[in-house]
């Protein structure tokens, strides 16, 4: 009986220790896309300052409705809201990582990156227009590659995802034809394709079936080492998918503080801008001050030196005229 | 012994107790059919119920939303899964309960537990990794040259074969729901009695003729009870066929197509439903779900009822 009484008292004891320490504690949740890189994250800055971070995957939407209610204390997007949504919701917006999609396919005899696409053909083929890869657009602009002849099956995500926002948003940019007929979005109706749950779901279908053509992550892409594709960007250089393309991408990119950074990152101007990347959001209720202060506390440490951490996980960091753009932006809301 | 009257203690507790759980149930049902009201209450005001339940669009970048596709979806992988594992679990009732030895008895039901044991995700990477490489590489391509040339039948076996398709996704639907069909129909048949057997037997009735003429109908109440219990089952299953079924919202004819059903589009697309109106459209087509899945077993249970007491007579 005495042992019992002692080890629900050294429990309790454990229990309240415990929680005296996670006194200091952020609550977040939101878009799965950076959750590999923010938890790591959040584990190194535990190290260093004892606060701890929890951050929940429930998907953009998720964390758009969740910080709108004020029941965590930043919320986490794929997709930028826009500045008239923000206002009416009293809510701050900045990117915290950049990232982007590939266009990865199935082809026998091309090896990866020899493919090359622009948006017309990327476009067309996804509109179920070119149906075949021997197609004349698609020879023209690869001279001398042998293209196989069978019939093109086109693979999307088929649970809403950031990933097929920045996907349809870059078609949507520049293929008026996918704009007037299917649009952009998170989850939209895509004209021909199968399919695919994630972006696992997704390279498991290209894998598998010949001729085909799909898009994953960039992180997903590079670590499973599918066969992407490379892209004529708005400069009129093709590019292949990289950290370089990605930073270039996100330097030359026009966020601008006074929108709250609104803006999808595709079709950048740079020379070697990748054409399809996005940057991810943090949003924070503009009136929770003190918990915001701890936000940016968190971010600041991150831009400072989570670099490495996020190349090794494979996100692209935000080039430093980019943080030095958002450290201003907390300045400017009395943040920082 | 113990006298139980109405004034006993504990006997009062224990009625309490037991009613009290009994209407929990009612209380959730009730709850959880007012919430699915109250929240696809914007999408029902805009899209009216024939309409929703009509159109074939399921559009959020231009927020027209319709249930026919998912409803179709999830009609012919249930049909088809039941069709597949009905012949097959009654087959396994009969070898187990009239034909197999003895000692093979426990291990097949045992089998046959496990299977009912295995999470759904798991069926869903397996069917993703292992049984639709096999479908598209082997069988379906087989399928297609057998059946494609076939007038009528033909439509059904058109297009590449991926193996992402209402194909698999029925077999994989079919191999989860046997069991239950199976478990239920062996202990419906174990209750046929040995003495009308046995007289069948006298009179020199084969195996065959006593399985037919014996003791299926003497126990087709409980096997169809157990197909109910599938049904079920094959409606609401989620996991194991969002892998493998392609998320098509399109109606297509061939089983070499992919498709969508209402759990799929719901596990799918929840989590990033943005606007409220698509968030309400998809509480719509649960809705619809809870609707379809009562009347459903409504309608089993009233002509088990019905049989039931056609029996007793």
């Amino acid at each position: 009986m005495k042992t019992i009484f002692k080890l629900i008292l050294a429990i309790i004891l454990l229990i309240s220790f415990t929680q005296a320490e996670a006194a200091e504690k952020l609550n977040g949740a939101g878009a799965t896309f950076p959750y590999p890189v923010y938890s790591a994250w959040a584990f190194d800055y535990n190290k260093v300052t004892g606060v701890q971070l929890n951050y929940q995957s429930i998907g953009s939407g998720g964390g758009q409705r969740q910080i709108s209610d004020r029941t965590v204390d930043f919320g986490a997007s794929d997709d930028p809201l826009k500045p008239e949504k923000l206002q009416t919701d009293k809510l701050l917006q900045f990117p915290a990582v950049i990232g982007g999609v590939v266009p990865v396919g199935n082809l026998e005899g091309v090896t990866p990156g020899q493919l090359k696409l622009d948006s017309d053909t990327l476009c067309k083929i996804f509109l179920g227009e070119i149906k075949s890869w021997n197609d004349d657009m698609v020879r023209k602009i690869n001279p001398g590659l042998k293209l196989p002849q069978g019939e093109i099956t086109v693979v999307y995500r088929s649970d809403g995802s950031g990933t097929t926002a920045i996907f349809t948003n870059y078609l949507a940019e520049t293929c008026p034809a996918w704009k007037e007929k299917v649009g952009a979005g998170k989850a939209v109706k895509f004209p021909v394709g199968i399919g695919g749950k994630g972006n696992e779901g997704v390279a498991n279908y290209v894998k598998r079936t010949a001729n085909s053509i799909g898009y994953v992550e960039f992180a997903y892409a590079k670590q499973n080492k599918l066969d992407y594709t490379q892209l004529k960007n708005k400069a009129g250089n093709y590019v292949a998918p990289g950290f370089e393309s990605f930073e270039n991408a996100a330097e030359t990119g026009d966020f601008d503080a006074k929108k709250d950074f609104y803006l999808w990152l595709t079709n950048a101007p740079g020379k070697n801008s990748w054409p399809i990347a996005g940057a991810t959001f943090i949003l924070l209720a503009k009136e929770k001050t003190d918990s915001n202060k701890n936000v940016v506390k968190f971010f600041d440490w991150a831009f400072k030196n989570g670099d490495n951490k996020a190349k090794e996980l494979i996100y692209v960091p935000l080039p430093q005229s980019l943080e030095d753009k958002v450290r201003a932006y907390w300045k400017a809301n009395g943040l920082q | 012994m113990i006298r139980t009257t109405k004034k006993n203690p504990v006997d009062m507790i224990f009625s309490v107790v037991t009613g009290a759980a009994s209407f929990t149930v009612i209380i959730f049902i009730v709850a959880i059919l007012y919430e699915l009201v109250h929240q696809s209450g914007p999408a029902i005001e805009r899209f009216g119920i024939w309409k929703f339940l009509s159109s074939t669009d399921w559009n959020p970048v231009t927020e027209s939303f319709g249930a026919l596709t998912n409803i179709y979806g999830t009609v012919l992988t249930t049909f088809l899964s039941l069709l597949m594992a009905i012949p097959v679990a009654i087959g396994i009732a009969v070898f187990v309960t009239e034909i197999s030895p003895n000692v093979m008895k426990g291990p097949i039901g045992i089998a046959i537990e496990l299977l009912a044991a295995i999470p759904s995700i798991i069926y869903g990477m397996w069917g993703l990794f292992t049984l639709s490489p096999i479908m598209s590489t082997y069988i379906e391509p087989f399928l297609k040259n057998i059946f494609a040339g076939v007038p009528v039948v033909g439509i059904l076996f058109q297009g590449t074969p991926m193996g992402i398709d209402i194909l698999t996704a029925s077999i994989i639907l079919s191999i989860m729901i046997i069991p239950f069909t199976a478990s239920i129909s062996r202990d419906s048949f174990n209750l046929t009695p040995a003495v009308v057997k046995e007289s069948a037997y006298a009179l020199g009735a084969t195996k065959w003729e006593v399985v037919r003429d014996v003791v299926i109908p003497y126990s087709k109440l409980g096997v169809f009870g157990g197909i109910v219990l599938s049904l079920g089952r094959a409606l609401g299953e989620t996991m194991a066929v969002a892998f493998v079924l392609g998320n098509n919202h399109r109606i297509t004819t061939s089983l070499f197509d992919a498709a969508a059903t209402i759990t799929v589009t719901l596990a799918n697309e929840f989590a990033e439903a943005d606007t409220d109106i698509y968030l309400s459209s998809l509480f719509y087509l649960a809705l619809v779900l809870f609707v379809m899945s009562f009347i459903t077993l409504a309608a089993a249970k009233f002509f088990l009822l019905k049989a039931e007491r056609k029996y007793s007579r």
